[in-house]
Protein backbone atom coordinates (compact mmCIF):
# COMPACT_ATOMS: atom_id res chain seq x y z
CA UNK A 1 0.00 0.00 0.00
CA UNK A 2 1.37 3.51 -0.51
CA UNK A 3 2.24 6.33 1.73
CA UNK A 4 -0.94 7.86 3.30
CA UNK A 5 -1.12 11.37 1.97
CA UNK A 6 -0.35 14.08 5.73
CA UNK A 7 -3.33 15.16 7.40
CA UNK A 8 -3.83 19.48 7.28
CA UNK A 9 -5.98 20.81 9.54
CA UNK A 10 -8.63 23.50 7.99
CA UNK A 11 -9.60 27.49 8.95
CA UNK A 12 -12.27 28.94 7.26
CA UNK A 13 -13.18 33.01 7.52
CA UNK A 14 -16.50 32.94 6.84
CA UNK A 15 -17.10 36.56 6.19
CA UNK A 16 -14.26 39.38 6.27
CA UNK A 17 -14.63 40.77 9.77
CA UNK A 18 -14.54 37.58 11.18
CA UNK A 19 -11.55 35.23 12.49
CA UNK A 20 -10.57 31.77 10.93
CA UNK A 21 -12.31 29.20 12.80
CA UNK A 22 -11.27 25.29 12.72
CA UNK A 23 -13.60 23.29 10.78
CA UNK A 24 -11.65 19.92 10.09
CA UNK A 25 -9.21 18.23 8.46
CA UNK A 26 -8.12 16.31 5.50
CA UNK A 27 -5.41 14.58 3.58
CA UNK A 28 -3.39 16.35 0.70
CA UNK A 29 0.18 15.65 -1.43
CA UNK A 30 0.98 19.64 -0.62
CA UNK A 31 -0.11 22.58 0.64
CA UNK A 32 -1.39 23.75 -2.81
CA UNK A 33 -3.20 20.26 -2.51
CA UNK A 34 -4.92 21.47 0.47
CA UNK A 35 -5.84 24.26 -0.82
CA UNK A 36 -7.63 23.19 -3.45
CA UNK A 37 -9.12 19.98 -1.69
CA UNK A 38 -10.31 22.60 1.49
CA UNK A 39 -12.16 24.79 -1.16
CA UNK A 40 -13.63 21.67 -2.36
CA UNK A 41 -14.92 20.08 0.91
CA UNK A 42 -15.38 22.85 3.53
CA UNK A 43 -16.64 25.49 0.84
CA UNK A 44 -19.12 24.18 -1.31
CA UNK A 45 -21.81 26.33 0.11
CA UNK A 46 -20.49 30.27 1.08
CA UNK A 47 -19.09 29.07 4.00
CA UNK A 48 -16.20 31.09 3.31
CA UNK A 49 -14.40 34.08 1.95
CA UNK A 50 -10.57 32.82 2.91
CA UNK A 51 -8.59 29.34 4.27
CA UNK A 52 -5.95 28.79 5.76
CA UNK A 53 -4.04 25.26 6.01
CA UNK A 54 -1.61 24.24 8.64
CA UNK A 55 -0.31 20.82 8.71
CA UNK A 56 -1.56 18.59 11.70
CA UNK A 57 1.83 17.68 12.98
CA UNK A 58 2.73 21.48 13.15
CA UNK A 59 0.09 22.24 15.69
CA UNK A 60 1.31 22.06 19.28
CA UNK A 61 -1.63 22.09 21.70
CA UNK A 62 -2.01 22.03 25.52
CA UNK A 63 -2.36 18.94 27.13
CA UNK A 64 -5.96 17.96 28.78
CA UNK A 65 -3.96 15.95 31.71
CA UNK A 66 -2.40 20.09 32.72
CA UNK A 67 -5.73 21.71 32.19
CA UNK A 68 -6.83 21.62 36.14
CA UNK A 69 -3.35 23.60 36.34
CA UNK A 70 -3.57 25.67 33.48
CA UNK A 71 -7.04 27.16 33.26
CA UNK A 72 -8.24 27.02 36.80
CA UNK A 73 -6.62 29.77 39.12
CA UNK A 74 -8.23 31.85 36.97
CA UNK A 75 -11.44 30.45 37.98
CA UNK A 76 -11.05 32.17 41.65
CA UNK A 77 -10.07 35.59 40.60
CA UNK A 78 -13.22 36.85 39.85
CA UNK A 79 -11.74 40.35 40.88
CA UNK A 80 -10.34 40.24 37.02
CA UNK A 81 -13.82 40.74 36.08
CA UNK A 82 -16.09 44.33 35.99
CA UNK A 83 -19.29 42.71 37.81
CA UNK A 84 -16.92 41.63 41.13
CA UNK A 85 -17.58 45.64 41.86
CA UNK A 86 -20.11 47.29 43.31
CA UNK A 87 -21.74 50.36 41.88
CA UNK A 88 -23.26 52.80 44.04
CA UNK A 89 -26.52 54.05 43.35
CA UNK A 90 -26.45 57.03 40.82
CA UNK A 91 -23.39 57.00 39.71
CA UNK A 92 -23.08 56.80 35.81
CA UNK A 93 -20.73 56.25 33.11
CA UNK A 94 -18.60 53.54 34.82
CA UNK B 1 -3.43 13.96 15.19
CA UNK B 2 -1.74 17.08 16.62
CA UNK B 3 0.79 16.64 19.23
CA UNK B 4 0.25 17.40 23.03
CA UNK B 5 3.04 20.21 24.62
CA UNK B 6 3.56 17.41 27.40
CA UNK B 7 3.85 14.55 24.99
CA UNK B 8 5.68 11.98 27.08
CA UNK B 9 5.25 13.54 29.82
CA UNK B 10 3.19 10.95 32.93
CA UNK B 11 0.06 12.52 33.41
CA UNK B 12 -1.33 12.69 37.24
CA UNK B 13 -0.51 9.39 38.52
CA UNK B 14 -4.29 8.27 39.04
CA UNK B 15 -5.56 4.69 38.33
CA UNK B 16 -7.79 3.27 35.24
CA UNK B 17 -10.84 3.36 37.82
CA UNK B 18 -10.26 6.64 38.92
CA UNK B 19 -10.38 7.79 35.09
CA UNK B 20 -12.88 6.06 33.75
CA UNK B 21 -14.94 7.57 36.20
CA UNK B 22 -14.18 10.98 36.41
CA UNK B 23 -14.61 10.07 32.51
CA UNK B 24 -18.15 8.99 33.46
CA UNK B 25 -18.70 12.28 35.70
CA UNK B 26 -18.06 14.34 32.58
CA UNK B 27 -20.55 12.66 30.81
CA UNK B 28 -23.17 12.81 32.92
CA UNK B 29 -22.21 16.52 33.06
CA UNK B 30 -22.82 16.55 29.42
CA UNK B 31 -18.90 17.79 29.26
CA UNK B 32 -18.23 16.79 25.28
CA UNK B 33 -15.09 14.48 25.02
CA UNK B 34 -12.32 16.36 22.72
CA UNK B 35 -9.61 14.54 21.10
CA UNK B 36 -6.54 14.41 23.03
CA UNK B 37 -8.60 13.11 26.25
CA UNK B 38 -8.12 10.47 28.20
CA UNK B 39 -10.88 7.82 27.66
CA UNK B 40 -11.75 4.10 27.75
CA UNK B 41 -10.31 1.77 25.03
CA UNK B 42 -13.97 0.36 24.45
CA UNK B 43 -15.28 3.85 23.75
CA UNK B 44 -12.88 5.05 21.49
CA UNK B 45 -13.02 1.42 19.80
CA UNK B 46 -16.59 2.13 19.37
CA UNK B 47 -16.45 5.35 18.03
CA UNK B 48 -13.77 4.44 15.40
CA UNK B 49 -16.22 1.49 14.74
CA UNK B 50 -19.31 3.75 14.40
CA UNK B 51 -17.93 6.82 12.66
CA UNK B 52 -15.95 5.06 9.89
CA UNK B 53 -18.61 2.78 9.13
CA UNK B 54 -20.39 5.59 8.38
CA UNK B 55 -18.06 7.30 6.78
CA UNK B 56 -17.72 3.88 4.42
CA UNK B 57 -21.48 4.10 4.14
CA UNK B 58 -21.53 7.67 2.93
CA UNK B 59 -18.56 6.79 0.64
CA UNK B 60 -20.58 3.59 -0.68
CA UNK B 61 -23.58 5.63 -0.82
CA UNK B 62 -22.67 7.53 -3.79
CA UNK B 63 -22.33 4.38 -6.11
CA UNK B 64 -25.95 4.09 -6.22
CA UNK B 65 -26.77 7.36 -7.05
CA UNK B 66 -24.19 8.05 -9.46
CA UNK B 67 -25.48 5.08 -11.71
CA UNK B 68 -27.89 7.97 -12.61
CA UNK B 69 -25.56 11.06 -13.57
CA UNK B 70 -25.18 10.45 -16.98
CA UNK B 71 -29.16 9.61 -17.76
CA UNK B 72 -30.57 12.29 -15.26
CA UNK B 73 -33.84 13.68 -17.33
CA UNK B 74 -32.75 17.38 -17.45
CA UNK B 75 -29.41 19.32 -17.23
CA UNK B 76 -31.18 20.61 -13.97
CA UNK B 77 -31.67 17.80 -12.54
CA UNK B 78 -28.23 16.29 -13.24
CA UNK B 79 -26.59 19.43 -11.62
CA UNK B 80 -28.78 18.39 -8.50
CA UNK B 81 -27.40 14.90 -8.91
CA UNK B 82 -23.71 15.90 -9.16
CA UNK B 83 -24.34 18.26 -6.17
CA UNK B 84 -25.40 15.33 -3.85
CA UNK B 85 -23.12 13.09 -4.64
CA UNK B 86 -19.90 15.76 -4.27
CA UNK B 87 -22.10 16.23 -0.64
CA UNK B 88 -21.82 12.72 -0.09
CA UNK B 89 -17.99 12.23 -0.75
CA UNK B 90 -17.90 15.50 1.34
CA UNK B 91 -19.62 13.51 4.32
CA UNK B 92 -16.85 10.49 4.36
CA UNK B 93 -14.20 12.77 4.09
CA UNK B 94 -15.86 15.07 7.38
CA UNK B 95 -16.46 11.29 8.97
CA UNK B 96 -12.96 10.05 8.29
CA UNK B 97 -11.52 13.24 9.25
CA UNK B 98 -13.40 12.93 12.74
CA UNK B 99 -12.30 9.18 13.03
CA UNK B 100 -8.75 10.11 12.57
CA UNK B 101 -8.85 12.19 15.35
CA UNK B 102 -9.58 9.25 17.49
CA UNK B 103 -5.62 7.73 16.59
CA UNK B 104 -7.11 5.38 13.38
CA UNK B 105 -5.23 6.25 10.42
CA UNK B 106 -7.09 6.89 6.95
CA UNK B 107 -5.65 3.96 5.18
CA UNK B 108 -6.68 1.46 7.75
CA UNK B 109 -10.18 2.53 7.80
CA UNK B 110 -10.08 2.31 3.80
CA UNK B 111 -8.33 -1.09 4.09
CA UNK B 112 -10.57 -2.18 6.55
CA UNK B 113 -13.70 -1.57 4.11
CA UNK B 114 -12.02 -2.79 1.06
CA UNK B 115 -11.17 -6.37 2.96
CA UNK B 116 -14.74 -6.73 4.21
CA UNK B 117 -13.69 -6.20 7.62
CA UNK B 118 -16.29 -3.28 7.73
CA UNK B 119 -19.45 -2.77 6.98
CA UNK B 120 -21.16 -0.12 5.27
CA UNK B 121 -25.25 0.55 5.19
CA UNK B 122 -26.92 -2.72 3.92
CA UNK B 123 -29.35 0.15 1.94
CA UNK B 124 -26.92 0.73 -0.77
CA UNK B 125 -26.87 -2.98 -1.57
CA UNK B 126 -29.70 -2.64 -3.58
CA UNK B 127 -29.48 -1.48 -7.36
CA UNK B 128 -31.27 1.87 -8.63
CA UNK B 129 -32.95 0.68 -11.51
CA UNK B 130 -35.12 3.45 -12.74
CA UNK B 131 -35.11 7.33 -12.26
CA UNK B 132 -37.45 7.01 -9.96
CA UNK B 133 -35.52 5.75 -7.43
CA UNK B 134 -33.09 8.51 -7.27
CA UNK B 135 -36.38 10.45 -5.69
CA UNK B 136 -37.14 7.13 -3.58
CA UNK B 137 -33.37 7.60 -2.06
CA UNK B 138 -33.44 11.16 -1.61
CA UNK B 139 -37.08 11.19 0.40
CA UNK B 140 -36.43 7.95 1.95
CA UNK B 141 -33.00 6.91 2.70
CA UNK B 142 -31.30 10.12 3.12
CA UNK B 143 -34.61 10.75 5.43
CA UNK B 144 -34.39 7.73 7.49
CA UNK B 145 -30.42 9.14 7.58
CA UNK B 146 -31.43 12.48 8.66
CA UNK B 147 -33.57 11.01 12.14
CA UNK B 148 -30.56 8.84 12.70
CA UNK B 149 -28.34 11.88 12.68
CA UNK B 150 -29.67 14.68 14.06
CA UNK B 151 -29.42 13.40 17.81
CA UNK B 152 -25.54 12.59 16.87
CA UNK B 153 -24.75 16.40 16.34
CA UNK B 154 -25.43 16.12 20.38
CA UNK B 155 -22.98 12.97 20.77
CA UNK B 156 -20.31 12.93 23.63
CA UNK B 157 -17.51 13.03 20.88
CA UNK B 158 -16.91 16.71 20.06
CA UNK B 159 -15.31 15.89 16.59
CA UNK B 160 -18.08 13.59 15.73
CA UNK B 161 -20.96 15.92 16.68
CA UNK B 162 -19.16 19.06 15.30
CA UNK B 163 -18.99 16.87 11.57
CA UNK B 164 -22.79 15.82 12.11
CA UNK B 165 -24.25 19.51 12.54
CA UNK B 166 -22.21 20.19 8.84
CA UNK B 167 -23.98 16.69 7.50
CA UNK B 168 -27.60 17.60 8.96
CA UNK B 169 -27.40 20.87 7.06
CA UNK B 170 -26.67 19.30 3.96
CA UNK B 171 -28.68 16.27 4.13
CA UNK B 172 -32.27 18.44 4.53
CA UNK B 173 -31.86 19.43 0.87
CA UNK B 174 -31.04 16.15 0.01
CA UNK B 175 -34.10 14.92 1.27
CA UNK B 176 -35.99 17.86 -0.26
CA UNK B 177 -34.63 17.26 -3.80
CA UNK B 178 -35.78 13.56 -3.57
CA UNK B 179 -39.25 14.76 -2.19
CA UNK B 180 -39.12 16.59 -5.14
CA UNK B 181 -38.28 14.26 -7.92
CA UNK B 182 -41.29 11.79 -6.80
CA UNK B 183 -43.86 14.96 -6.58
CA UNK B 184 -43.21 15.47 -9.97
CA UNK B 185 -43.49 11.92 -10.63
CA UNK B 186 -46.37 11.05 -8.73
CA UNK B 187 -48.12 13.82 -10.54
CA UNK B 188 -46.97 13.35 -14.35
CA UNK B 189 -48.20 10.39 -16.32
CA UNK B 190 -49.71 7.21 -15.27
CA UNK B 191 -46.83 6.24 -16.24
CA UNK B 192 -44.62 8.15 -14.35
CA UNK B 193 -46.84 7.93 -10.94
CA UNK B 194 -46.42 3.79 -11.86
CA UNK B 195 -42.74 4.29 -11.46
CA UNK B 196 -42.91 6.44 -8.48
CA UNK B 197 -44.78 3.61 -6.63
CA UNK B 198 -42.39 1.03 -7.78
CA UNK B 199 -39.50 3.05 -6.60
CA UNK B 200 -41.78 3.21 -3.19
CA UNK B 201 -42.59 -0.17 -3.61
CA UNK B 202 -38.95 -1.51 -3.72
CA UNK B 203 -37.13 0.71 -0.90
CA UNK B 204 -39.99 1.31 1.71
CA UNK B 205 -38.87 -2.16 3.90
CA UNK B 206 -35.26 -1.44 2.98
CA UNK B 207 -35.35 1.73 4.35
CA UNK B 208 -37.75 1.01 7.80
CA UNK B 209 -34.61 -1.44 8.38
CA UNK B 210 -31.94 1.08 8.08
CA UNK B 211 -32.68 1.73 11.58
CA UNK B 212 -30.84 -1.55 12.53
CA UNK B 213 -32.51 -4.83 14.18
CA UNK B 214 -35.11 -4.42 16.62
CA UNK B 215 -33.86 -3.22 20.02
CA UNK B 216 -34.49 -7.15 21.34
CA UNK B 217 -31.59 -8.04 18.98
CA UNK B 218 -29.39 -4.89 19.28
CA UNK B 219 -26.41 -5.81 21.29
CA UNK B 220 -24.87 -2.22 21.45
CA UNK B 221 -27.56 -0.07 22.41
CA UNK B 222 -27.29 0.15 25.97
CA UNK B 223 -23.57 0.95 26.53
CA UNK B 224 -23.91 3.47 23.74
CA UNK B 225 -26.46 5.10 25.05
CA UNK B 226 -24.41 5.27 28.50
CA UNK B 227 -21.53 6.86 26.48
CA UNK B 228 -24.44 9.41 24.96
CA UNK B 229 -23.06 8.20 21.21
CA UNK B 230 -26.31 7.03 20.55
CA UNK B 231 -29.37 9.28 22.08
CA UNK B 232 -32.45 7.07 21.27
CA UNK B 233 -32.70 3.58 20.32
CA UNK B 234 -33.19 1.97 16.83
CA UNK B 235 -37.06 1.50 17.37
CA UNK B 236 -37.79 4.65 18.29
CA UNK B 237 -35.78 6.46 15.84
CA UNK B 238 -37.65 3.95 13.51
CA UNK B 239 -41.26 4.97 14.96
CA UNK B 240 -39.92 8.43 14.07
CA UNK B 241 -39.29 8.01 10.20
CA UNK B 242 -42.19 6.00 10.08
CA UNK B 243 -44.44 8.61 11.90
CA UNK B 244 -43.57 11.20 9.65
CA UNK B 245 -43.25 9.55 6.44
CA UNK B 246 -46.64 7.97 6.04
CA UNK B 247 -48.38 11.39 5.50
CA UNK B 248 -46.24 12.40 3.22
CA UNK B 249 -46.94 9.00 1.04
CA UNK B 250 -50.51 9.90 1.23
CA UNK B 251 -49.85 13.54 0.14
CA UNK B 252 -47.82 12.22 -2.95
CA UNK B 253 -50.44 10.10 -3.48
CA UNK B 254 -48.89 6.60 -3.25
CA UNK B 255 -49.24 3.70 -1.09
CA UNK B 256 -46.33 2.44 1.45
CA UNK B 257 -46.86 -1.10 0.45
CA UNK B 258 -47.61 -2.60 4.07
CA UNK B 259 -50.94 -4.06 4.17
CA UNK B 260 -50.97 -3.68 8.00
CA UNK B 261 -49.87 -0.44 8.11
CA UNK B 262 -52.85 1.93 10.25
CA UNK B 263 -53.12 4.70 12.58
CA UNK B 264 -52.87 3.34 16.17
CA UNK B 265 -55.04 6.04 18.12
CA UNK B 266 -53.87 4.63 21.78
CA UNK B 267 -50.36 5.12 21.05
CA UNK B 268 -50.76 7.66 18.91
CA UNK B 269 -48.28 6.06 16.15
CA UNK B 270 -48.53 3.75 13.28
CA UNK B 271 -49.02 -0.02 13.64
CA UNK B 272 -46.82 -1.71 11.00
CA UNK B 273 -46.21 -5.06 9.29
CA UNK B 274 -43.45 -7.67 10.38
CA UNK B 275 -40.46 -6.46 9.38
CA UNK B 276 -38.52 -9.41 7.25
CA UNK B 277 -34.98 -9.44 9.35
CA UNK B 278 -34.08 -12.59 7.57
CA UNK B 279 -33.71 -10.03 4.59
CA UNK B 280 -31.77 -7.71 6.79
CA UNK B 281 -28.80 -10.16 7.85
CA UNK B 282 -28.84 -11.81 4.41
CA UNK B 283 -27.58 -8.14 3.11
CA UNK B 284 -25.52 -7.63 5.67
CA UNK B 285 -24.17 -10.63 5.16
CA UNK B 286 -23.13 -9.95 1.20
CA UNK B 287 -25.81 -11.79 0.17
CA UNK B 288 -27.74 -8.42 -1.12
CA UNK B 289 -28.43 -7.98 -4.85
CA UNK B 290 -25.44 -5.31 -5.53
CA UNK B 291 -22.90 -6.46 -2.29
CA UNK B 292 -19.98 -7.66 -4.55
CA UNK B 293 -20.80 -4.88 -7.34
CA UNK B 294 -19.96 -2.20 -4.38
CA UNK B 295 -17.21 -3.56 -3.01
CA UNK B 296 -15.43 -4.33 -6.30
CA UNK B 297 -16.33 -0.83 -7.48
CA UNK B 298 -14.24 0.54 -4.33
CA UNK B 299 -11.68 -1.75 -4.68
CA UNK B 300 -10.75 -0.48 -7.96
CA UNK B 301 -10.86 3.29 -7.29
CA UNK B 302 -8.57 2.44 -4.75
CA UNK B 303 -5.87 0.41 -6.72
CA UNK B 304 -6.59 3.14 -10.07
CA UNK B 305 -6.15 5.84 -8.24
CA UNK B 306 -2.54 4.56 -6.41
CA UNK B 307 -0.63 5.85 -9.24
CA UNK B 308 -2.26 8.97 -8.72
CA UNK B 309 -1.55 8.96 -5.38
CA UNK B 310 1.86 8.19 -5.14
CA UNK B 311 2.58 10.57 -7.79
CA UNK B 312 1.41 13.46 -6.05
CA UNK B 313 3.55 12.51 -2.94
CA UNK B 314 6.68 12.42 -5.02
CA UNK B 315 5.90 15.70 -6.40
CA UNK B 316 5.43 17.68 -3.08
CA UNK B 317 8.56 15.48 -1.99
CA UNK B 318 10.65 16.70 -5.13
CA UNK B 319 9.20 20.40 -4.44
CA UNK B 320 9.98 19.93 -0.87
CA UNK B 321 13.44 18.92 -1.53
CA UNK B 322 14.18 21.63 -3.89
CA UNK B 323 13.00 24.52 -1.34
CA UNK B 324 15.02 22.79 1.20
CA UNK B 325 18.39 23.14 -0.89
CA UNK B 326 17.08 26.77 -2.10
CA UNK B 327 17.29 27.72 1.56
Amino acid sequence: MSKEWPLWEIFVRSENGLAHKHVGSLHAADSEMAVQNARDLYTRRNEGVSIWVVKSSDIVATDPSQSEALFEPSEDKTYRHATFYHVPEGVKHL
Amino acid sequence: MYTSISDGIVGAAESGDEREAAFNERLDRSVKVEPNDWMPEPYRKTLVRQISQHAHSEIVGMLPEGNWITRAPSLLRKLILLAKVQDEAGHGLYLYSAAETLDTPRDAMVEALLTGKAKYSSIFNYPTLTWADVGAIGWLVDGAAIINQIPLTRCSYGPYARAMVRICKEESFHQRQGFDVMWKLAHGTPEQHAMAQDALDRWWWPSVMMFGPPDSASPHNEQSMRWKIKLFTNDELRRKFIDQTVPQAEQLGLSIPDPDLRWNDVTQHYDIGAIEWDEFYRVIKGEGPCNRERLQARIDAWDDGAWVRDAALAYADKHAAKETSAA
